[in-house]
């Protein structure tokens, strides 16, 4: 599997409420509800962390599920919600990507 | 409201959070409409740095869609400053309301690039003689209508916002008709607000009964005309524990002065952001929480209305009229427009008004004082 780096798209509207990130996208408007793997997942997306150790340090210490299961589902997620426009993905860290 | 918007709009509520703000950024314009609530001069708006301050507590307070609106939101020389930070620092879903003729090809492009859920742009009539006298601009049509363009071929969602009154009572269908024509939204919105300081007089502009009747019954703007006029079955118990709008519940208007009310169309002062926090505002504030606590069974007069289960009614408008748990006149009207049954307030203010005749035939042998009517 090769290393992802993923990157919150500048261009969506996001805020938490009571855990649960809330996304509008900013292509056509369209509202996402993230669930809590989902939500670690973005609020990690800084284009500079690999998707690789978003798992390892992020998820697998949260939830208990072995790394390997882990990081395939990660990148699941991770292209699905890039095909909304949610998250960027790219096999070289992104730059100016969302830091915050 | 879509349903997952509904369903975050349903936890918000539970949770007390403000989801949705309304932030004037400033009351000076470069219009002056007939029908403008807004005094234009500046008292002290909020810095930019005070804007910035809010936008940072308000989203920490979980608000996610912010509409910018004035005044005109163009006039501020840090608009994009804010609009940017707004969107890229702290990713509100921001709205823009707006006259739009300081809207040109680079403008656009900026607001494209920063990502807006929409611009809502003021259109009166397609007639530049109606619209133009409206806002006492010479061109101002052709301006906002070169705005839409450029924004429409950025991409960006553009709706226009009529307000219907006398003068432009025959052209709302002429404004959907252009807005069709550029691909853009339109809405229609009859109610015209009484001025800031109180003065009623501007209400005069309002369309009367008669057209009322006529666009209620316009199937191009409402749908199934059966159904839309149709009295609502008397409200139960569980409507009658409805909340009567989102006003103070789950969303809110700040001014540019920084004050606080339960929304822009009702003035009621909750608190100032420059002095307290935004959050301690929205949670604590005794008048806040006076709004909030309001459902539909505490409403005088109104739950003996036929139409408490249907009316649109607002607290704004009625808390301008004197009380914010009575009837707001302006959506008696409506109400009786659409189903023409009269609303328990109409009803009332017709008995009131009998009991005011003061000059009665008197028999032709009482005493009279010369000049007495006979």
């Amino acid at each position: 599997m090769s290393s992802l780096y993923v990157a919150r798209n500048p261009r969506v509207a996001a805020r938490s409420l009571d855990g649960e990130m809330m996304i509008m996208s900013g292509r056509d408007s369209t509202m996402f509800t993230l669930n809590r793997t989902a939500t670690i997942l973005w609020q990690a997306a800084d284009g500079a962390t690999s998707l690789e150790q978003i798992v390892q340090q992020k998820i697998c210490t949260e939830f208990e599920i072995e790394p390997d299961e882990a990081l395939r589902d990660a990148e699941t997620l991770a292209r699905d919600l890039a095909s909304h426009g949610i998250l960027q993905i790219s096999e070289e860290p992104i730059v100016g990507g969302d830091s915050k | 409201m879509n349903g997952l918007l509904e369903q975050m709009t349903e936890k918000a509520l539970a949770r007390n959070i403000p989801l949705s703000v309304q932030l004037d950024l400033t009351y000076r314009c470069n219009e002056r409409c007939v029908h403008c609530y807004l005094d234009h001069e500046d008292h002290g708006e909020m810095t930019t740095a005070e804007i910035k301050h809010l936008l940072d507590e308000m989203a920490d307070a979980g608000v996610f869609i912010l509409t910018l609106s004035g005044g005109e939101i163009f006039l501020r020389k840090d608009f994009f400053e804010i609009l940017e930070y707004a969107r890229l620092e702290r990713q509100f879903c921001v709205k823009l309301k707006t006259n739009a003729i300081m809207i040109h090809e680079r403008q656009a492009a900026k607001i494209r690039d920063v990502g807006v859920e929409s611009i809502q742009i003021s259109i009166y009539s397609h007639r530049p003689e109606v619209h133009d006298a409206i806002t006492l601009v010479p061109g101002s049509l052709q301006r906002s209508l070169d705005a839409a363009r450029f924004l429409k071929s950025q991409g960006v969602r553009v709706i226009f916002a009529n307000v219907l009154m006398v003068q432009n009572l025959q052209d709302y269908q002429g404004v959907r008709k252009l807005a069709e024509e550029l691909g853009v939204e339109c809405t229609l919105d009859p109610t015209i607000t009484p001025m800031m300081d109180g003065d009623r007089s501007v209400l005069s502009l309002g369309v009367d009964q008669t057209a009322l009747r006529q666009v209620f019954r316009d199937q191009a703007l409402v749908g199934d005309v059966e159904e839309f006029c149709t009295i609502a079955a008397p409200a139960d118990e569980n409507a009658l524990s409805a909340l009567p709008c989102s006003a103070g519940h789950t969303a809110c208007y700040v001014s540019p002065y920084g004050d606080v009310f339960p929304c822009v169309q009702f003035p009621l002062p909750t608190g100032n952001v420059r002095k307290e926090r935004f959050v301690d505002i929205w949670r604590y504030s005794e008048r806040m929480n006076e709004v909030r606590s309001i459902r539909l069974k505490d409403l005088t007069t109104c739950t003996s209305c036929s139409h408490v289960g249907s009316c649109t009614r607002c607290p704004g408008l009625a808390f301008m009229e004197g009380n914010m748990r009575g009837p707001s006149s302006q959506d008696c009207e409506k109400s009786f427009a659409r189903t023409g049954i009269p609303s328990a307030n109409m009803l009332a203010k017709k008995r009131a008004s009998r009991d005011l005749v003061q000059i009665r035939i008197m028999p032709a042998n009482s005493a009279q004082p010369t000049g007495a009517i006979a």
